[in-house]
C-alpha cells in the first residue's frame, strides 16, 4: 500500500458500495452508535447494577439489552478500528497520539485535560445520538441513502450543532 | 455468520476511511469549522451512490428499506446535542473506532464516555419517550414518499445538487 491518500470521491463511492452490498450480502444496513448503549447495558451487567430497572434496555424486546451482543454491529465497529489499525501501519501512516496537533496548538498539551473533553464530548454525543435515533453513518450514511426524512433532519442539525460548537471552541 | 460479515464490513469500511485520512481529529474539526471539506466529500459521495444502489436492488427486488422513524424532536434536540459531542470529542461514533486503530488514543476517552452517555440516555429515556420523541413524530416516512414523486427523480436532483456543492468545494479549494 503506498502512503498515499485516497481521492474523498473515490473513497466515498467505495463506502456507498460497501453499504450497498452489506444490505445485499447479510441484509444490514450500517450504523455505529447502538452499540456503546448495548455495551453500556453489559458494562451495568457485569458490575451488579440492575440493568432491567432502565426500561431503554427492556424495550423492543431487549434490542437495546445485555442480551444483544455480540451482534453484526459490534463486531463492524471493532473490525472499523482494525481496518483502520491495519491500513495506518502498512501505509506507514500510525501514529500513537494522545494530544491532536490542532487541539493542542489552542489548548495545549495536557492530554488530561484533552482526555476529559473527550470523554464529556463522547457522552454527549452518545446520548444526542440514542435520542435522535443513530449517528453521522445510521442517520446520515444509511438514512440518507434511502431518502429518509429523518436522515435528513438529522444530519442537518448534526452539523449545525457540531459548527457552532466547533466555531465557539476555536475562535479567538 | 452474521458476526463475520459484521466484522468483515468494518474492517473494509476502516480500510477505505484510513486511506482516505478522514480519521484525524484535524479533519474532522476541520470539516467542522467549514475550512476542510474532506469529510463531507466522503460522506456526500457515499450517500449518492448508496442511493443509487439501495433503490436499484429494492427496484428489482432484492432488498428492503429499513427506515428510521422521523420524530421532529428527537432528531432536532438529538442532532443539536449529538453536534455539541461530536464537536468537542473531534470523532463520531464509528470514526472513533477508526481513530483509535490509527493511533489517536484520545479517541479511547471518547469511547469510554459514549459508553457512560449510553447509559445515562437508558436513565432518562422515559422523560425523552414522553416529552421530546413524542414531538412531531411521522412514523417511517422518505422524502419521495412526502413529495409524492418517484425516487429517481429524488436521487437525480440530489446528486446534481451534491455535484455543485462538490465543485464549489474544489473551487475554493475547501
Amino acid at each position: 500500500m503506498k502512503n498515499k491518500t485516497l481521492n474523498p470521491y473515490v473513497a466515498g463511492a467505495l463506502i456507498g458500495i460497501l453499504l450497498v452490498l452489506s444490505v445485499i450480502i447479510a441484509g444490514k444496513y450500517l450504523g455505529a452508535s447502538t452499540t456503546f448503549a448495548r455495551g453500556a447495558s453489559v458494562i451495568e451487567k457485569a458490575v451488579g447494577i440492575d440493568y432491567s430497572k432502565f426500561d431503554y434496555f427492556t424495550t423492543k424486546k431487549g434490542k437495546y439489552g445485555p442480551g444483544s451482543l455480540p451482534n453484526w454491529q459490534l463486531m463492524y465497529v471493532i473490525g472499523i478500528a482494525l481496518g483502520a489499525f491495519i491500513a495506518s501501519k502498512l501505509s506507514g501512516t500510525f501514529k500513537a497520539k494522545a494530544v491532536p496537533t490542532m487541539w493542542k496548538n489552542k489548548f495545549g498539551s495536557s492530554s488530561l485535560k484533552r482526555g476529559i473533553v473527550a470523554f464529556i464530548g463522547g457522552a454527549i454525543g452518545l446520548i444526542g445520538a440514542r435520542l435522535a435515533g443513530g449517528c453521522p453513518t445510521g442517520h446520515g450514511l444509511s438514512g440518507l441513502s434511502q431518502l429518509s426524512i429523518s436522515g435528513f433532519i438529522a444530519l442537518a442539525f448534526f452539523v449545525i450543532g457540531a459548527a457552532i460548537t466547533a466555531r465557539m471552541l476555536y475562535s479567538r | 455468520m452474521s458476526l463475520i460479515y459484521g466484522l468483515i464490513t468494518g474492517i473494509l469500511f476502516g480500510i477505505i476511511m484510513q486511506r482516505s485520512g478522514i480519521l484525524s481529529y484535524e479533519k474532522q474539526i476541520g470539516a467542522l469549522r467549514l475550512i476542510d471539506m474532506t469529510v463531507f466529500k466522503v460522506m456526500l459521495s457515499a450517500i449518492i451512490v448508496g442511493a443509487i444502489g439501495i433503490y436499484f436492488f429494492k427496484d428489482i427486488g432484492v432488498i428492503k428499506l429499513s427506515l428510521k422513524g422521523t420524530s421532529i424532536g428527537a432528531q432536532v434536540i438529538g442532532g443539536l446535542i449529538f453536534g455539541v459531542g461530536w464537536a468537542l470529542l473531534g470523532y463520531c461514533p464509528g470514526i472513533a473506532a477508526g481513530a483509535l486503530g490509527e493511533g489517536h488514543l484520545d479517541a479511547l476517552w471518547g469511547i469510554l464516555g459514549m459508553l457512560f452517555g449510553g447509559a445515562v440516555y437508558a436513565v432518562i429515556y422515559p422523560f425523552m419517550k414522553k416529552y421530546i420523541i413524542s414531538i412531531g413524530s411521522f412514523g417511517k416516512i422518505s422524502l419521495p414518499q412526502i413529495l409524492g414523486i418517484n425516487h429517481w427523480i429524488v436521487i437525480v436532483v440530489f446528486s446534481i445538487l451534491m455535484v455543485v456543492l462538490f465543485r464549489f468545494f474544489e473551487k475554493k479549494g475547501l
